[in-house]
């Protein structure tokens, strides 16, 4: 081989690499990335069955059951519909009433319940996740500079 | 007092690095040495000036110094010291001077260990360092100045995030920066070597022991804040492919491409414009980390929105090097004629599939991170693209390039025999089978994905020991032939075996902790006995531990195997006043290479403790190798034909494919 149609080969081989690693990306990008819903979205719009989400607002005053067999039961709430959700596992140590969290999981085809297998409360007792603050801004329900659900952005960490 | 010292200290070094941008640069293109000469005097007095600023920051939150707006706000008095210390750099103005401080410790480095570079070389290269530390001088002096007082002063600090209170995280941000922060020497050297349109194996001599050292220190840094991660957070996971650690895993992959590709260019001339263009995307990746870090963008975009000065600011620097930098680029490659002819079989074929993996895996990690950020940006949609997308991205880009890592090194430069490097490595993929059949035999119903992982890992740990092996002719000469041989061969050859050895360890325990694992979560009352990888958990009850500014609840443990008593753990609950927030500090014990991992959940309402066990197969491998592969970068960097400042060989003089400076 000549040196151009060596090169040429190396550039060949290097875009079918590339095209098989972006048809990769793409397929990954569809199939595993997770939405997130607040409760109002989820009553308005049909999840996909089966399909995993993300599901997150504030933790209902009174909402939390700790069941038999380490499995808790509570509701998140963007104060205008709220969602069932059982958990089976350790709450985060933020988990609490009336903050904001998020849960990561499937509906229940038959009772549409929220089974969580993750949940989320990070970082402060000031943090709210983002996907919370803005849903919950998006309802109107808090405003900034609110005392409570106040986002103290974490950006310096 | 101090701190005014530091203030100022901090814009009389903006004056010296304004210096060394310009007076060495313009001195390098009239070949005036005199002005070249400026260029290590402006770098030292920069960093003088830096490192007393940065002492003045340490020094007033050691004294707890209240009336400083930052200590304030991530100190408290009654901190121990060593969080006193690593509160500085725990908080968004001290890190970026931290990070700083890093860059013009390098400058200062190149300095003074670069004494046998061209003269010209030199001076740009620290003219360009000199571009990058200005810009960051400017954006923590305008935007995120640490020295800010407040008035009045408050009695008391808000104290440090707990969760950052943590031996682990005092570390951490110091190796990382030193890593990801060390790539921009490689970057300045690109930058002058484009700017001078000359570039030669010579040039990748001297790029080659940066570009090492930063690297090992960011090997150090993430295995160290995976390892943080794992521990602290109390999740028992070691790496959630969140964006923060996106940031500093990107400039690793990018950095171990370069690394590799600077080996071609030194030993045969080729790649040459890749490696000046992987030297330009892996300090790239690292601006992008510290904007995707420090921007607050991550936590949210609508934040950043609201207060942009930071986020635009740095984003301003990142479009202006890596804009710049791929624009000069873009003019310039062209000149830089490539040398040495190979086949596709051949150790520089290796190279460059070597790093043909490693740039996409780097970019699907890119995408994988970037993507949920622009699509909220642009359309509003919230998605969270996690473990499960990477997984199917990064993981089958990684196999072939595992499969191949053993091949690289036994291959010969130019022309080689590929049946005869599968040959030599015939006892690798031997140990290799029988550790993955032994698997699927150990482990009935394993998955076979997880024995071919396995099988894989051992298969890169044998081609290490067989490249050493082949080196030093075991089998084919006599013990103390080899043996004598073995002294004498290169620390480099070493440093390849460690890393490559440690990259398979991991490997390992990448696959065996995630796959062979057992976790179980339960409510236990004191005496109640569980079991977790052969071994019986007992909850001995609960004790109240105070520490100095937090309050704690220990659950003791007691393991037993075969009814004797082997370890006690003790696995907490903490919580820090002065922030109102709670920690959980996980128990963890560790018998050979696993762990036994515990993390305490809450009471419940019958007076059990929902408590979270997990047995954690081979998780330290994880580390161990790690540990190797970093091992490996400093024993290469030791080797003398890599050692910073030692002299030259006298060498046969050799054609640099050289263009006129002066275009």
């Amino acid at each position: 081989m000549t040196r151009k149609q060596k090169r040429l080969s190396i550039i060949a081989a290097g875009a079918v690499f590339i095209v098989a690693a972006v048809a990769l990306v793409t397929s990954a990008l569809r199939e595993q990335i997770v939405f997130f819903n607040s409760p109002t979205d989820v009553l308005a719009q049909t999840v996909t069955p089966g399909a995993r989400v993300r599901l997150g607002g504030l933790v209902e005053e009174g909402s939390v059951i700790r069941g038999q067999d380490t499995t808790v039961t509570f509701k998140v709430t963007d104060t205008t519909n709220a969602v069932h959700v059982s958990y089976k596992g350790i709450l985060p140590d933020l988990f609490r009433e009336g903050q904001g969290v998020v849960t990561e999981g499937v509906f229940d085809q038959t009772t549409g319940e929220f089974i969580a297998d993750s949940v989320l409360a990070k970082h402060d007792e000031n943090y709210m996740p983002k996907e919370v603050a803005d849903a919950l801004k998006a309802q109107g329900v808090w405003k900034e500079g609110d005392a409570t659900p106040g986002v103290t952005p974490q950006g310096s960490n | 007092m101090i701190t005014e010292l530091g203030h100022f200290a901090l814009i009389l070094a903006l004056a010296a690095c304004i210096i060394q941008s310009t007076v060495p640069f313009v001195g390098a293109r009239r070949r005036d040495t005199s002005m070249m000469a400026v260029g290590p005097v402006a770098a030292v007095t920069s960093f003088v000036l830096v490192l007393i600023s940065f002492f003045a920051l340490v020094h007033a939150y050691v004294v707890s110094d209240f009336s400083v707006i930052n200590v304030v706000e991530n100190s408290h008095s009654l901190k121990p010291l060593i969080y006193k210390i690593s509160g500085v750099w725990g908080n968004h103005e001290g890190s970026m001077l931290l990070w700083i401080t890093i860059l013009v410790l390098f400058s200062a480095l190149v300095a003074t260990f670069g004494g046998n570079l061209p003269e010209s070389l030199k001076a740009n290269v620290l003219s360009v360092q000199a571009w990058v530390t200005t810009a960051f001088l400017l954006f923590v002096l305008l935007t995120s100045n640490p020295f800010l007082r407040a008035s009045p002063a408050p009695l008391e600090g808000n104290d440090l995030n707990p969760v950052l209170q943590d031996i682990g995280l005092a570390i951490h941000p110091p190796l990382l920066y030193l890593g990801y922060v060390g790539f921009s020497i490689s970057f300045s050297f690109a930058i002058a070597a484009l700017i001078e349109g000359r570039i030669d194996a010579a040039w990748a001599r001297w790029v080659r022991p940066w570009t090492l050292a930063a690297w090992s220190f960011l090997t150090a840094g993430i295995a160290m804040g995976s390892y943080w991660a794992y521990y602290e957070l109390g999740w028992g996971g070691w790496w959630f492919w969140d964006p923060v650690e996106n940031a500093s895993f990107m400039p690793w992959l990018a950095g171990t491409a370069l690394l590799h590709s600077a080996l071609v260019m030194e030993k045969r001339e080729a790649l040459k414009i890749w490696t000046v263009l992987l030297a330009i995307l892996t300090f790239s990746f690292s601006l992008l980390g510290t904007f995707l870090v420090r921007s607050g963008v991550l936590t949210s975009v609508h934040a950043f929105a609201t207060d942009p000065a930071r986020g635009v600011f740095i984003l301003g620097i990142l479009i202006l090097f890596i804009g710049g930098a791929l624009a000069l680029f873009g003019f310039r490659a062209a000149a830089l004629k490539s040398g040495g002819m190979f086949a596709p079989v051949s150790r520089e074929g290796a190279l460059v599939l070597n790093n043909l993996f490693l740039t996409t895996a780097a970019a699907t990690v890119l995408v994988g991170t970037l993507y949920p950020l622009l699509l909220e940006a642009t359309t509003g949609t919230k998605i969270s693209v996690g473990a499960p997308f990477f997984n199917l991205t990064f993981g089958p880009l990684m196999v072939p390039l595992l499969i191949a890592a053993p091949f690289g090194p036994l291959l010969a430069w130019k022309r080689a025999d590929l049946a005869g490097v599968a040959q030599r490595l015939y006892l690798a993929v031997g140990a290799a089978l029988l550790v993955g059949l032994a698997v699927l035999y150990m482990h009935t119903g394993a998955p076979v994905l997880a024995a071919l992982g396995i099988a894989l890992g051992v298969f890169v740990i044998g081609g290490a020991l067989t490249d050493l092996g082949g080196r030093i002719g075991i089998g084919r000469v006599s013990a103390a032939i080899a043996w004598s041989r073995f002294k004498g061969l290169p620390r480099a050859a070493f440093g390849t075996a460690l890393a490559h050895a440690g990259l398979g360890i991991t490997v390992i325990g990448v696959v065996a902790a995630s796959v062979f694992s057992t976790e179980l979560v339960t409510a236990m009352k004191p005496g109640d006995t569980a079991e977790a990888g052969g071994y019986a958990v007992r909850f001995e009850g609960m004790r109240d531990v105070n520490g100095p500014n937090y309050t704690s609840q220990a659950g003791e443990f007691s393991i037993r195997r075969g009814g004797v008593e082997v370890a006690r753990l003790s696995s907490a609950k903490r919580f820090y006043p002065a922030r109102r927030m709670p920690t959980t500090e996980a128990g963890i014990v560790t018998f050979g290479l696993s762990q036994l991992y515990i993390s305490l959940g809450d009471p419940e309402s019958n007076g059990g403790l929902v408590v979270r066990i997990w047995w954690k197969s081979w998780i330290t491998c994880i580390w161990y190798g790690a540990i190797l592969m970093m091992l490996g970068g400093v024993l290469s960097l030791s080797d003398r034909r890599l050692r910073v400042g030692a002299p030259n060989r006298a060498r046969t003089p050799r054609r640099a494919s050289t263009v006129e400076a002066g275009a």
